[in-house]
């Protein structure tokens, strides 16, 4: 198969799942089924899409050309690849865990659900092929749309303000300030297709630097502060929702948007050159610590993890605003890195939350006895994200630290360090207290979560582990980008 | 003279002669077949019109054989053909879902008299746009709006009457300014033909008169279109009139009323004068900005859904006044634009909020609590116009959005791109609050229970669903007509020098 049909199909495989889980939504298990099958399938498609041997010079997919100059076209390169490769692997899993998760919660409108989800990941696949910067915004606005009815699944008051708030800070500041960006790069340059090195010619700083902070918080998905709201906010969405599209597909749209315009449309060198870029960074920093130290006072676990994810999405957007070769690498395997701890970290929650039913963290001490495995997964997710070895998020640190090393900025060294040691203080302490400290009260009856969450759990924290020894792979991909 | 050659004419004698005939007919089904085939065969005009002046050429038809200025010249421009294309277009939609929607809401003895309104009012409309003379234009403007005020007063509620007398004033001093500019152009020139209008105009356009002439039918045009602060007369309007008037006046009316501007302050004043001698540019820029923002925020309170969408109407005829601001090709472009795409998206949402009055016999907010799931297809078609509104993308309302903040940028402007990027924002708002209602409170026990419209209203709400996100992808007509027409508006304006 050529790179192009298997881009065209990439996209069209989550949708057709779509239309198979409706049809036959009446029967659960034929539904779930075919949730997970075509999951497996699109990685698979993806991975041939990686594999094929000229997929980066492929002629790019058309679809439609609404404005001329301005198509709505898909190509693959490496980033993107890397983007759609994550959120394909982690779909069939995470729909693995839904099964045991939403029958044990009984939850509601099932059918629902995985439509919605299939749509959403159809509309990351969106993301991950865009060719220029419109295609992107077309499917980051339906990802926006499309998961709000995830989030608002409970249908309970908390979750219609959460999902005004969703909706309205998401839609919001790419309407206000992503499309006035690309609006106004338009009106400069007459194009918005993702070039190698950059669209500019020899604008002035000032403009590109309005432009860059536009685009940046313009991208509400990344969660750059005072833009993250939203985030915890979706945390009333089921878990395995807020497992692969808050910890993974919608936060990894946000952050991959950033580094694809920094790299293909401004270009690093340029982002070097700018002074916005530095003020960006800083910006990113300081959500760096407030996300650790918001997310320290938190006592739920789900909002906890939700400014967690606040934290470390800064660490890409960081790694981006840099504008050296390492801070690209090492923000581009954070993106996969923070995926893999992060998910891992939100099955925990939710089978947590499913066994146990405790969704306080200072009610789990002790459950590392009942619920060993779950605890255990937790521990590897969060040593992954804290960036120690052996687990993959180490590499993604040392890339980033790396990258603010050559900028001689130490002051973002210092704070990605500090940082580190938050999220052991706020994030590791909760297995160690699991395993060590006795329970308040003796646990009744708590065991494991269903088999199939424990699978899925199993999956992600071996994902963890791998990506340490095998991040080579990895580390040539994002390299690409750089050539 | 072959059968074609009379198409300016026709499209406009056809609906105006099968209004009488639907009155003698007096039998409610004949009255909307005779309707409906008088407004497709006006679309079919329509149509070959339009590929005939494609290429930028006009069509000029004698009246009677009289040639101008003696006689009455009807003159079809791109610009022309395509509001033409608009508004038969959406009153043959509008027909296609009229049958059940009337039956419901019109008493059966005045459904004959209600279908010969319509189609004077369509008659009307198409005839302001099709003639080349002044003064024919007022005349069309009457048939029109004496017309919609007698369908407005047809609505079920009692508000309505008052709605149709309000606008009855309204629109009657608008008509009386409009005929009082003519009286001074034609004071100051000897014609009504718009041609030698424009030809005899230069020459005494340093004139109190004609100043005066031009302030009159500002104003006059404002009050049509709805302009702010002239636009009191319309959210009762459409929200009291039967549902498929709400729907033909709101995708229509307004588009004429533009084009009426268009063609009398670019065409006839020329660009010189209306944009650069007069303060109009800076005028149209305030207005259009106060409309998009004042229309947005009082949508957003409003209670009735169909009045929200008339508020949001204001809106939107503020980007289109705000794009004729600009003053540029670009603007007149996204202007033009607009007129067609607005037309699609609220002829799209006011037809499926009549579908919910024929089930539900009401758009009150509250009333729509849980519709999501009870008449999923309709709630659907709300959910695509309500984004095309909010002007998202792959819908018309983002190809809109997207050329008029570009006009904007080329000046530099970019608070008024904030505003119009905030006016979208706003959008989000008051959709989401119906959105809201629908799919996300449950419909309490107490309330009847409610099923899916019938198929005969929604293959035409999504005929029209369907178009919004057709010419959204594939815009070759309608931004190649508009650019095209724009360019001419433009650049043949006898003032201006270029011709």
């Amino acid at each position: 198969m050529t790179p192009t049909l298997l881009m065209a199909l990439i996209l069209l495989l989550p949708l057709a799942t779509t239309v198979g889980v409706v049809a036959f939504g009446r029967r659960p298990n034929l539904r779930e089924t075919i949730t997970v099958a075509s999951g497996i399938g699109l990685f698979l498609l993806v991975a041939m899409l990686g594999l094929s041997p000229d997929w980066m010079d492929a002629p790019r997919l058309l679809l439609a050309e609404p404005i001329e100059g301005l198509p709505i076209a898909f190509s693959a390169e490496p980033l993107g690849l890397m983007f759609a490769l994550v959120a394909s692997f982690l779909w069939p899993v995470t729909s693995l865990y839904a099964i045991g998760y939403m029958r044990a919660h009984h939850e509601q409108n099932q059918t629902r659900f995985y439509a919605a989800f299939a749509v959403s990941i159809s509309a990351a696949m969106g993301i991950a092929l865009a060719d220029n910067m419109f295609t992107l915004f077309v499917f980051y606005e339906v990802l926006t749309v499309s998961t709000y009815p995830l989030v608002t699944h409970a249908g309970t008051d908390a979750a219609k303000r959460a999902g005004r708030v969703y909706l309205g800070l998401l839609m919001g500041t790419s309407i206000v300030f992503l499309l006035l960006a690309m609006l106004w790069t338009w009106s400069l340059i007459g194009t918005l297709d993702f070039t190698p090195g950059g669209v500019f010619g020899d604008e002035s700083g000032l403009v590109l630097g309005t432009l860059l902070v536009l685009f940046v918080i313009g991208t509400g998905k990344a969660a750059i502060m005072p833009f993250h709201r939203w985030l915890p906010a979706a945390m009333v969405a089921p878990t395995p929702v807020s497992a692969l599209l808050h910890a993974v597909a919608v936060v990894k749209a946000g952050v991959f948007t950033i580094l694809k315009v920094a790299v293909y449309l401004f270009g690093i060198d340029t982002i070097a050159d700018l002074a916005a870029a530095d003020w960006l960074a800083a910006l990113a920093a300081l959500t760096i610590l407030l996300g650790s130290l918001v997310a320290m006072t938190k006592d739920n676990l789900k909002a906890r993890l939700a400014y967690s994810t606040i934290s470390q999405l800064s660490y890409i957007i960081l790694g981006a605003m840099l504008g050296v070769a390492a801070g690209v690498v090492g923000g581009g395997m954070h993106v996969v890195m923070h995926a893999f701890g992060k998910i891992t970290l939100f099955f925990c929650a939710g089978a947590i939350m499913v066994a146990a039913h405790k969704t306080r963290v200072s009610e789990l001490d002790g459950l590392g006895r009942t619920m060993p495995l779950t605890m255990l997964a937790f521990l590897i997710g969060a040593l992954s994200i804290v960036g120690l070895p052996p687990f993959g998020g180490t590499w993604s640190k040392w890339w980033l630290v790396q990258g603010t090393l050559d900028t001689g900025l130490w002051m973002l060294t210092a704070v990605l360090l500090i940082s580190s040691l938050l999220n052991i203080a706020y994030l590791v302490s909760i297995p160690v207290r699991g395993f060590f400290v006795a329970p308040a009260a003796p646990a009744t009856g708590v065991k494991e979560a269903p088999l199939p969450s424990l699978i899925a759990i199993g999956i992600t924290s071996a994902g963890c582990l791998a990506l340490f020894l095998w991040a080579d792979p990895l580390y040539r991909l994002v390299g690409e980008v750089l050539q | 003279m072959s059968f074609l050659e009379h198409l300016p004419v026709l499209i406009v004698i056809v609906p105006l002669m099968a209004a009488p005939i639907c009155v003698l007919l007096d039998r409610p089904r004949l009255a909307w077949l005779v309707a409906l085939i008088a407004a497709f065969s006006s679309l079919f005009c329509a149509i070959a019109l339009l590929s005939q002046v494609l290429d930028g050429s006009v069509i000029s038809y004698e009246l009677g054989g009289w040639a101008a200025p003696w006689g009455i010249e009807y003159r079809i421009d791109l610009l022309g053909a395509f509001v033409l294309l608009i508004v038969s277009a959406m009153a043959a939609a509008v027909l296609d879902f009229a049958k059940a929607s009337v039956e419901h809401e019109i008493p059966t003895d005045r459904i004959a008299r209600f279908y010969a309104a319509f189609l004077l009012a369509l008659a009307g409309l198409l005839g302001i746009v099709a003639t080349g003379d002044a003064f024919n234009v007022f005349v069309f403007l009457e048939i029109s709006s004496l017309a919609s005020y007698a369908l407005i007063s047809m609505g079920r509620d009692r508000r309505a009457l008052n709605a149709a007398f309000q606008y009855l004033v309204m629109g009657t001093i608008g008509a009386t300014f409009i005929l009082i500019g003519i009286g001074f152009l034609y004071m100051m020139t000897g014609t009504l033909n718009m041609q030698d209008l424009a030809e005899r105009l230069p020459a005494v356009a340093d004139t109190n008169t004609v100043r005066a002439g031009f302030a009159f039918l500002t104003v006059g045009i404002g009050l049509k279109l709805a302009m702010f602060p002239l636009h009191l007369w319309l959210p009762n309007a459409y929200a009291y009139a039967p549902s498929i008037v709400s729907a033909f006046l709101a995708a229509t009316a307004t588009k004429v009323a533009l084009y009426v501007m268009l063609r009398f302050m670019l065409g006839i004043f020329g660009v010189d004068f209306s944009l650069h001698e007069m303060p109009f540019a800076w005028i149209l820029m305030v207005l259009g900005v106060l409309g998009i923002l004042s229309g947005s925020l009082v949508a957003i309170y409003q209670d009735n859904v169909k009045r929200m969408l008339a508020y949001s109407s204001v809106a939107q005829i503020g980007y289109m006044v705000l794009g004729i601001a600009i003053a540029t090709t670009a603007g007149v472009t996204a202007a033009v634009l607009h007129m067609f795409n607005h037309a699609l998206m609220k002829g799209a949402l006011f037809l499926a909020l009549g579908a919910v009055v024929y089930r539900l016999g009401s758009v009150r907010l509250n009333d729509l609590s849980g519709l999501g799931w009870h008449m999923p297809w309709t709630m659907a078609a709300v959910v695509v116009g309500g984004l095309s509104l909010i002007g998202v993308p792959p819908t018309v309302g983002f190809i809109s959005k997207w050329y008029l903040v570009i006009a904007v940028l080329e000046h530099g402007w970019w608070p008024l791109a904030l505003v119009v990027l905030i006016g979208s924002v706003l959008a989000l708002i008051y959709v989401w609050r119906v959105l809201e209602v629908a799919y996300l409170r449950p419909r309490p026990a107490s309330a009847p229970p409610v099923s899916e419209a019938p198929l005969s209203m929604l293959i035409p709400v999504w005929l029209l669903v369907i178009a919004n996100i057709y010419f959204g992808i594939a815009t070759h007509l309608s931004v190649g007509s508009a650019e095209r027409a724009a360019a001419l508006l433009m650049g043949t304006a006898p003032m201006g020098g270029a011709q």
